[in-house]
């Protein structure tokens, strides 16, 4: 695989090569420290072209927040601000029978309670959030603050607003809210069958799709082995560390405005719905976000807020709780799959029949779309002619889901490589030689008919994730044993493509050669605004430093699309490339018409336009084309490949702009006596294109994974007949410390994504394959694979009781 | 909770419904603070909405996720364990402590950065004060004894690796002292 880096817009980037050139570009920890072995089979051509671009950069951000000064949402205050927090339904499934609130307004300070009547346009239409409103098919709705029905525990009915905290919390004891309990239904499979409690008028089917390509049936009939597994995941949280909050105002035009916690800026459009205002007239800011993954892409606080703002003409701060996080925001779609493979006796698989039922809680939200995502990505990374594929997901009265990083991508991945290393043991063929034969390649077609433009580096990220995993370590004593996983994956990146995606960035020099970027990416941890600056820094020639990145406002920074489905590098960072380039231009045509020389003979270089014996320093360049009246600012906006809406029939010629593709190894050893694993050591393996900067795409790697271990061996919301019963991080166990090893992250090159410099997208990508790679490894320490998440101890145990007749007899 | 800030005052009701304010006196970050307070105002409260300092940050209600840690005397406590009136007397250091007046970082801030030990950076404040108090005790860590010395704080973006990898930098480095 070697590659030639092209960066949109077709113009090779000059600057001096200071980095050096050699093979082994791939690039680990430990292939960067010295210490061991470099990757080999991938090249980058980075080498002699880039100049920041590439290089493991300090973020932007980074001095702020290790000096506690980075202001997050909850921590914003303004004079006269008032408190808001919600009543939330304590029941999954009730009618409201009688709502009052003069004992809560009686109490001084208590500034005015609202209920959904008071709500303008009380409903919040769920379908896909951003710039594009068009998918009425998946059309569905909330509302806003419950009238007269409530679907699941902790669904909002009351908004309270007053002076304090202090008489807010009495204030919310005061009102009100008589229920009578309704029957429900807990369970996707039960919501399915006739005569349940219907959630919604009209049924509990929410979503559904199908896939029928080739001939299944043949294919099962012909196969040399047929295997079959079902799976469960479970129901998870996004727990990132910051709680929902934010502070709305009125500011001095009467703009009301919602400074929050918010991986989407572009919800202005929905509270302007809500209240009945112009859209003109609401204003998001995002600031710095204490994680999102998914959980602060649906709107959280923003309707509460800013009803509490026009009803009291104050502004209002509102904070949730860990235990309101943990019990009223939407969750990861708790899954079944059922796998039928058909593989021939060298070991190509030839079909896969797959059933997906996915519990969408009490409200749609995105369910549809991530079930569509389980839907297109289920087969895995592989070729496979004939598929026969369903997936519902249903209403019930538990928690609602909706997006966590990703969305239904992340599931099917245990399916799909459980799946695998069963047809490899069928056949007694290796595993990893069964998936490379089965690879997809460049050209190879998914099951839903779209097309892969760009390399597939899977087996160059198995053979990669295997040298640095090295040898399996040997049992630390008598009554464990160790097991080894693999697993890879294919992760979509960008939106889909029938969303008219759009980013748009703006990049002016000031009149000192520094830097102004301004673009409306919400940066939720991974680095967003920083990598737009590293991008920028390399077109234009300035250091990182001297760009000031201003991002994540709806009406001061230009548009740039959610923070969502890996989708920013891909989207805003092209927009700033493109904006950069075209004032690359505009400078270069400054100078040229300052001298009278042609413009083809200019090139910009670090902190000097320089042509044929001429240099003119960058300040001089700039004044140059003030007389000239150039100007010296530019607008980039990137529009991402475009496609036809698919029907429930999926068969599309394009669905996702582009896939990422990587492989993890897994050595963890069990205790056979408790059940107790500890995870040895991990490494994950991911072809990114081109890593804008390494420390974020690492970051990003390692994070994810955690992420994904702590759903395979810990993470549960524990929901009993719709009530959840989580209520704090003492209960949902994210991982610590101590109970990650070390994660490697191998960072590997093709130069072949669709993003600027060939990048492609990895924030969520790697959280795919931990499952997977951890079911693997425990099936080979104890003899049965686990099958339903998360992999307690308890499960374990029951792994390890089951393949004891059998367990006599190995090594 | 009545610890609301505005114009250098702490407004609110009337406290006598829930109990007689009492005044702290709190030694912050090297500068001497006397506040009224209810008795029943955590610290970590008392921090970010009186003292003004919202460095420490809040990620549960249970004393969990270690995202309010701050030094005590020197010594690491998550501050929604304390109420404001049980530091009255003491000394804190909050992560804005940590720093010279100049702006040039402690050297745990540095290895955090350096080691990019952090991603959206809501539990680093937590985190490094967490790290300081750690190398306080054990100036020459092992990788294991870092681990199990941060075990109290949470962080969902980074799997902790970079983290352990800057303090365990920090810790070769020669150690700082505290809240200068």
């Amino acid at each position: 695989m070697t590659t030639t880096a092209s960066p949109p817009g077709g113009r090779a980037l000059p600057g001096p090569a200071e980095v050096a050139a050699g093979e082994g570009a791939a690039t680990s920890d430990r292939a960067r420290t010295g210490g061991g072995p470099g990757v080999t089979g991938v090249r980058s051509s980075r080498a002699g072209e880039l100049r920041v671009v590439g290089q493991a950069l300090a973020r932007l951000d980074q001095a702020e927040k290790v000096a506690g000064t980075t202001r997050y949402a909850g921590d914003f205050a303004l004079p006269g601000m008032a408190h808001a927090r919600l009543v939330r339904s304590p029941l999954p499934s009730a009618r409201i029978t009688r709502r009052d609130a003069s004992k809560a307004l009686a109490l001084p300070g208590a500034l005015c309670v609202l209920f959904g009547e008071d709500v303008p346009h009380n409903t919040v239409w769920v379908d896909v959030p951003g710039q594009t409103v068009e998918v009425a098919a998946l059309k569905a709705s909330m509302e806003v603050l419950a009238t007269s029905r409530v679907r699941f525990h902790g669904e909002p009915v009351a908004l309270v607003v007053a002076e304090s905290e202090d008489v807010l919390a009495e204030a919310c004891e005061l009102v009100e809210i008589d229920y009578e309990e309704l029957p429900g239904v807990f369970d996707p499979e039960a919501a399915l069958a006739p005569g349940a409690p219907e959630v919604h008028d009209g049924g509990n089917l929410l979503g559904e799709w199908r896939i029928d390509r080739g001939d299944c049936d043949a294919a099962f009939a012909g196969a040399a082995v047929v295997v079959e597994g079902t799976y469960e995941t479970q129901l998870v949280d996004h727990a990132y560390l910051e709680p929902e909050a934010g502070v709305g105002w009125l500011d001095d035009h009467g703009v009301l405005t919602l400074r929050v916690a918010t991986q989407v800026v572009e919800h202005y459009r929905d509270v302007a719905r809500i209240l009945g205002l112009p859209e003109s007239r609401v204003r998001v800011l995002a600031p710095f976000v204490g994680g999102g993954f998914g959980g602060k892409e649906d709107m959280t606080v923003e309707p509460y807020v800013a009803l509490a703002v026009l009803q009291t003409r104050r502004p209002v701060r509102m904070v949730w709780s860990r235990g309101e996080s943990l019990l009223a925001r939407p969750k990861r779609h708790p899954v079944r799959l059922a796998y039928r493979t058909a593989a021939d006796r060298e070991g190509n698989i030839l079909a896969q029949e797959i059933e997906i039922l996915a519990d969408s809680g009490a409200y749609a939200y995105l369910s549809a779309l991530v079930l569509l995502y389980s839907s297109v990505h289920a087969c895995g990374p592989y070729r496979v002619a004939n598929v026969r594929l369903r997936a519902r997901c249903a209403y019930t009265n538990n928690p609602p889901t909706s997006a966590f990083r990703g969305f239904g991508g992340m599931q099917v991945v245990l399916g799909y490589e459980s799946q695998m290393d069963r047809v490899a043991d069928a056949l007694g063929l290796s595993r990893v030689a069964l998936r490379k034969r089965n690879s997809l390649s460049r050209g190879d077609a998914l099951p839903v008919g779209q097309v892969l433009e760009t390399e597939v580096a899977l087996a160059a990220t198995l053979d990669a994730a295997l040298a640095a995993a090295g040898p399996k370590p040997a049992p630390s004593g008598p009554g464990r044993a160790v097991g080894r996983g693999i697993a890879s994956n294919l992760q979509s990146y960008g939106r889909l493509v029938w969303l008219n995606d759009s980013a748009a960035a703006w990049v002016g020099f000031q009149l000192d050669g520094s830097v102004t970027l301004r673009c409306g990416v919400p940066d939720i941890g991974g680095g967003q605004a920083s990598s737009l600056a590293q991008i920028a820094a390399e077109v234009l020639g300035v250091s990182m430093e001297h760009i000031t990145v201003h991002f994540g406002d709806s009406s001061l920074t230009p548009l740039a699309g959610t923070t969502t489905a890996t989708r920013q590098l891909l989207m805003s960072g092209n927009a700033t490339y493109g904006a950069c380039s075209a004032l690359r231009d505009l400078l270069l045509a400054g100078v040229a018409a300052e001298l009278g020389e042609p413009v083809e003979g200019l090139r910009l270089e670090p902190g000097a336009v320089v042509g044929d014996g001429v240099r003119v320093p960058l300040a001089e360049a700039l004044v140059a084309c003030r007389r000239q009246s150039v100007p010296i600012e530019a607008l980039g906006t990137f529009y991402g490949p475009k496609g036809r809406p698919v029907t429930r029939d999926l068969d599309a010629t394009r669905i996702f702009p582009d896939f990422t593709f990587g492989s993890h190894v897994c050595d963890l050893e069990v205790d056979l006596e408790t059940g107790q694993v500890v995870l040895l050591r991990y490494v994950a393996a991911h072809d990114v294109g081109r890593a804008i900067n390494p420390r974020s795409v690492e970051g990003q790697i390692k994070g994810a994974v955690a992420q994904g271990l702590g759903m395979a061996l810990l993470e549960e919301v524990v929901v009993e007949e719709g009530v959840n019963l989580t209520g704090g991080l003492f209960q949902y166990l994210v991982p610590t410390a101590t109970d990650l090893p070390e994660i490697e992250a191998v960072v590997l090159e093709s130069g072949e994504g669709m993003g600027p410099f060939g990048a492609r997208g990895i924030g969520e990508p790697p959280i795919g394959p931990p499952l997977a790679a951890v079911a693997s490894a425990l099936e080979e320490a104890t003899g049965v694979r686990p099958t339903t998440l998360p992999f307690t101890p308890e499960r374990v145990l029951a792994c390890v009781a089951a393949s004891a007749p059998a367990r006599g007899a190995r090594p | 909770m009545r610890y609301w800030i505005e114009a250098g005052q702490v407004t609110g009701r009337g406290a006598s419904e829930k109990g007689v304010p009492m005044r702290v006196q709190v030694r912050v970050n090297g500068v001497e603070h006397e506040d009224e307070v209810e008795p029943r105002v955590l610290l970590v409260h008392y921090l970010r909405e009186v003292v003004g300092l919202t460095g420490t940050n809040v990620g549960c209600d249970t004393s969990s996720c270690g995202a309010c840690t701050v030094l005590l005397d020197g010594e690491s406590v998550k501050s929604c364990t304390l109420l404001a009136a049980q530091a009255d007397g003491h000394e804190v250091t909050t992560i804005e402590g940590l720093a010279s007046p100049d702006g040039t970082l402690h050297p745990m801030q540095a290895a955090f950065r350096e080691h990019h030990g952090l991603q959206c950076g809501y539990c680093t404040p937590g985190m490094v004060m967490a790290a300081v108090s750690l190398l306080a005790e054990h100036p020459s860590p092992t990788e294991a004894e870092v681990r199990e010395g941060l075990e109290g704080n949470l962080c969902r973006c980074t799997g902790y690796h970079n983290i352990v990898k800057a303090v365990l930098a920090a810790a070769e480095a020669a150690p700082a002292p505290v809240g200068r």
